[in-house]
């Protein structure tokens, strides 16, 4: 617990969950918010910079090493960067051909993106919980969250993505007649039922991004409190129970980023099947 | 915790991403990929035909060996048979060579014979003469009593 004694740990947690967030404030216009009260008053018309900062320093880690592998990468003995990046290329190229049966060259480099992207944001989390929050609150920022997944924006924004490539195809591959009858006519083959199968149909298909983002925003959240916890114990017990969590979390960390994107693949695929 | 522009940003950013891993990121990796286990396939194949081809050598080798040695042999026994045979030839010649010798030696010796033979005729038939002088004392004529000496002489 380094934000010291004068913090009480409801204080401690709800800074370490708190966003760094800019935007219009009702009355301080647009600005840095200097409390999560000032932040819910900014409503939808703001940002989490530290979350956009994470996850876009992220993207362009992913993007940067995977180019520097692509430049350097010979058909002859691979060096040992290109070793690593072509082990998670093949683990994609399996899983993406295991779980999508249409022919889409877009399907493996989204699923790529998506799994590294997601299993570095995750990573972030096994950093100590008070090391960057402390060193910004040194520099003057009040608030810095540094595991985008922990936000629901984060992985909305991400599952929102896949969900608008979900539509797009199913309305290429379908057309938007064979799109509308799917959602109208199944499950149940009958006029009389369109409206209950067109309430059904777009539940199930609302519910797919969201339950993505849920099950990515509910692991990384809890675990990240769990971490916020464990902090708060005597510095000398910490160790005790951060480090099996830890441990337990390179798991939790990679498992979710593939679910997440066996998920989307799964979804796609359904996307471009006739029914 | 609240839903704000984050989550369009995150979306337009996702989106990014994956515009620029499919265009730029994907395609060099893949394609090494592809030609690498493209470049092994074709490796084991040669491995595999060098393999056959040397069997087929060593096969084939051991097919010439088999045959210069059955070669070799052959011309060992061709070359017993003459060497043999010249012997027997030489034997032959050497047999007939020395019957040969023998038969000249044999014809002269009895030509010295016959010689020595008409010698002692005629030397006795003198010494008969002389003898007979010696008994008559010049008495008898010795042309006269040639042919009868002569012809005693033959009778020897």
């Amino acid at each position: 617990m380094a934000a010291g004694n004068d913090v009480t740990p409801t204080a401690y947690i709800q800074h370490h969950l708190q966003n760094l967030t800019f935007g219009n404030h009702p009355e301080n216009g647009w600005s840095l918010a200097h409390s999560a009260l000032e932040a819910r008053e900014m409503g939808f018309w703001a940002i989490h910079l530290d979350t956009m900062g994470w996850s876009i320093a992220m993207g362009v880690l992913f993007i940067w090493v995977f180019r520097k592998a692509g430049k350097i990468a010979t058909t002859g003995v691979p060096g040992k960067l290109q070793n690593a990046v072509e082990m998670v290329i093949e683990f994609i190229e399996n899983l993406v051909q295991g779980a999508f049966h249409g022919r889409n060259p877009l399907i493996a480099p989204l699923a790529l993106t998506l799994f590294v992207w997601i299993l570095l944001m995750n990573t972030l989390k096994l950093i100590p919980v008070d090391y960057f929050p402390e060193l910004f609150m040194r520099l003057g920022v009040d608030y810095m969250k540094i595991v985008p997944t922990t936000d629901p924006n984060a992985t909305l924004g991400i599952a929102l993505g896949a969900f608008f490539l979900i539509l797009f195809y199913s309305i290429k591959v379908k057309g938007v007649g064979g799109f509308a009858k799917e959602l109208s006519l199944t499950p149940f083959n009958h006029w009389a039922l369109i409206p209950f199968n067109l309430l059904l149909e777009i539940i199930a298909l609302l519910v797919k991004p969201f339950s993505l983002a849920m099950r990515l925003f509910g692991n990384m959240f809890a675990g990240e409190v769990i971490f916020i916890l464990i902090a708060l114990l005597p510095f000398w017990a910490i160790w005790l129970l951060d480090v099996p969590w830890a441990i337990f979390h390179i798991l939790v960390v990679t498992l979710q980023a593939f679910i997440f994107t066996t998920l989307s693949v799964v979804y796609l695929s359904a996307a471009h099947e006739h029914h | 915790m609240n839903i704000n522009m984050t989550l369009i940003g995150q979306t337009i950013a996702f989106a990014i991403f994956v515009w620029f891993c499919t265009k730029y990121v994907w395609p060099p990796l893949s394609n090494a990929l592809n030609e690498r286990r493209k470049k092994i396939a074709d490796g084991l194949d040669a491995a595999s035909r060098a393999s056959r081809d040397l069997e087929q050598a060593q096969e084939q080798a051991a097919q010439t060996l088999r045959d210069s040695k059955e070669q070799a042999s052959q011309i060992l026994e061709q070359a017993n048979k003459r060497s043999a045979q010249i012997v027997e030839e030489a034997r032959d010649q050497a047999r007939a060579e020395g019957e040969r010798i023998i038969a000249g030696t044999r014809a002269e010796i009895e030509q010295e014979i016959n010689r020595a033979k008409e010698e002692l005729r005629a030397q006795v038939s003198h010494l008969a003469i002389i003898g007979a002088e010696r008994v008559l004392e010049a008495s008898i004529d010795e042309k006269a009593h040639r042919k009868l000496l002569d012809e005693l002489a033959a009778e020897l």
